[in-house]
């Protein structure tokens, strides 16, 4: 209980604020670093070692099917991804995939905040509801709404106005990406709206009120008061989501297996690299997706500027 | 003021939004699967075609949906631990303690976490059947935790820093022993945010798709969504979907649980790492 008893447990627990010797900083300093070196390791080993393999591995006409027929290619399997019309469209439909349901979910979770926000009743309801989407399988989702395009066994088509009870959704590319999309967006909307709420609770409501006593309209606070006081919140949703759009698999795999140019670039370098057993291309694709992925974080914080801060809670 | 009325109809619209797919894949779940290979369209199933607890009945009695169901939930909760168990050694040091490095960490979190998955898994394929991971338990575990520590460290971080450490020395100053003063003090104002953390590692490791189809062949190791996403049936052109729904409702009821227990943690635990400006 005295001081000298409480030593030993200073190594674990050491607090800051007091002046401190160099020698504490510094035991401090091992301490931390002890701490997270678990961590790092972890997240290196599945990680950057994978990522440095597959750089190597794309440098290799190499296929699981022929193991003993490795050899060195160079720059070749780049060549032949980067020269092949198919990886050009399937980056068309992701980009496409991510513009689009970004673009969704970024007006459809704003409005569901602005309603999360302003009520004062059944808020249980509403976040156990709003949470089932976000913590459901996604393959799940991607069930439930290919069945429910299906025109067997579905009631889409039924419930559409306009559509012929025997449209195949799934037939042609247009309505099947359009099918992929809603179960991307369902699934993901919630998560988005949580974000954009967390950063509508920041925005001062004296800062709204004033705006109303000088005679701004609904629209002029949107615009020129809220909107521009939740930049962090929107941008880092935006971040995150943009990213993980990119990486969209699940749902196609589950929906179309890639049938009829649904196919994304995950789905194409899954598809070279475990089912056809081609490790070069395959890990060249790899690499390239990764870099892509890279490519989209960098404009996405350049052209929006982003500040990262925010997202590692540093402010 | 004016939106007396708009208030509810949004309400109504987040409820319809976030229920009615999943009151369809329930409702799909009771049709019988006769009436699924004739087609039967309709949100309810028509008259006649309803099919009682039968394709719940039959996916139960599915040998290698049974083992999918263990897999899941024993590959997930070990993940989980492991990975709280370990985050709250990095987000102590992260919230607590100053040493060089600790922006690095946190950087390559948010990094780690954007990482296209796909991406690793042709050469941890080739790895793991080299290594012997191929298609077992820790051959999942192992990716799972790397992937979620990024948001266990960024969520315990943020909770850990709103903690008031000085109570510690409080409670010492009352006389309490060091060990007394972590366990009855520290424990109680961390474990929310533990708890947090752990629950959104757990939804993680449940969704899994993309390594739970690659790095597994068999019922071995595989989990749910791959075993789900293999469940053909005998026709692969017209999938079983009542029986198909019946598992998925299966596979949807723990999360179910979860949220309707802790929904309010699981709010703050989303919006506390990546929101604070």
């Amino acid at each position: 209980m005295t001081i000298q008893a409480e030593r030993p447990a200073h190594r674990e627990k050491p607090r800051s604020g007091k002046p401190v010797a160099s020698d504490r900083m510094r035991a401090e300093a091992r301490l931390g670093q002890r701490l997270v070196a678990p961590a790092i390791v972890l997240m290196l080993l599945v990680t950057a070692f994978p990522m440095l393999r597959a750089l190597y591995l794309s440098l290799f006409n190499y296929s699981l099917t022929a193991p003993d027929d490795r050899e060195f290619i160079g720059l070749g399997n780049y060549g032949v991804a980067l020269s092949d019309p198919l990886f050009w469209t399937t980056t068309g439909v992701t980009v496409l995939y991510m513009v689009v349901t970004v673009g969704f979910e970024l007006v459809i979770g704003f409005a569901f905040a602005m309603v999360m926000h302003r009520v004062i009743f059944a808020r249980g309801i509403i976040r156990t509801s709003i949470l089932i989407p976000y913590g459901i399988i996604t393959v799940v989702s991607g069930f439930a709404w290919q069945f429910a395009f299906s025109f067997q066994n579905g009631f889409v088509n039924n419930w559409l106005p306009g559509i012929s009870e025997n449209f195949n959704w799934f037939g042609e590319t247009t309505p099947a990406v359009i099918a992929i999309m809603v179960s991307e967006i369902w699934k993901t909307t919630p998560f988005m709206s949580l974000l954009l709420l967390a950063g509508l609770a920041q925005v001062s409501e004296d800062m709204i009120e004033a705006a109303k006593v000088d005679g701004a309209t609904w629209t002029q606070r949107l615009v020129k008061v809220i909107l521009p006081n939740m930049r962090a919140a929107i941008m880092v949703a935006v971040l995150f989501r943009a990213l993980d759009a990119y990486r969209i698999f699940d749902n196609i795999f589950v929906m179309t297996a890639g049938a009829v140019n649904t196919e994304s670039i995950s789905f194409l370098t899954y598809r070279q690299t475990i089912e056809q057993f081609q490790i070069g291309i395959g890990s060249a694709l790899s690499v390239l997706l990764f870099a892509s992925v890279i490519l989209i974080a960098f404009l996405i914080v350049k052209i929006f500027r982003v500040d990262l801060a925010d997202a590692r809670q540093e402010k | 003021m004016k939106n007396k009325i708009g208030l509810p109809v949004g309400v109504l619209l987040i409820l319809a939004w976030c229920l009615l797919p999943v009151a369809w894949i329930i409702s799909l779940s009771f049709k019988s699967q006769t009436a699924i290979t004739n087609g039967s369209p309709g949100f309810f199933p028509a008259s006649g075609d309803g099919a009682g607890w039968q394709n719940y009945a039959d996916v139960l009695a599915n040998d290698q949906f049974r083992r999918a169901i263990i897999n899941s939930i024993g590959i997930s909760l070990i993940a989980t631990t492991l990975s709280v168990l370990i985050a709250t050694l990095a987000a102590y040091a992260i919230a607590r303690l100053e040493f060089r490095g600790k922006k690095l960490v946190l950087t390559m979190a948010l990094v780690i976490a954007m990482f296209p998955v796909v991406s690793l898994v042709g050469p941890l394929f080739d790895l793991w059947r080299a290594v012997g991971l191929y298609d077992t338990w820790p051959g999942l575990i192992i990716p799972y935790l790397s992937f979620t520590l990024p948001l266990a460290i960024w969520t315990l971080s943020a909770f850990f820093r709103e903690i008031p450490w000085e109570m510690e020395q409080a409670a010492q100053v009352d006389g309490a022993t060091s060990w007394q003063a972590f366990r009855r003090v520290i424990v109680p104002l961390a474990a929310p945010g533990v708890f947090t953390a752990a629950i959104l590692t757990f939804f993680f490791a449940w969704n899994d798709f993309v390594f739970g189809i690659s790095l597994t062949s068999t019922e071995a190791a595989r989990p749910i969504p791959a075993s789900l996403s293999f469940f053909v049936g005998s026709d692969p052109f017209n999938r079983p979907a009542s029986l198909l729904a019946a598992g998925a409702v299966i596979s949807t009821i723990p999360i179910v649980i979860i949220i309707l227990l802790f929904q309010r943690k699981i709010v703050a635990g989303l919006t506390s790492g990546a929101v604070k400006g």
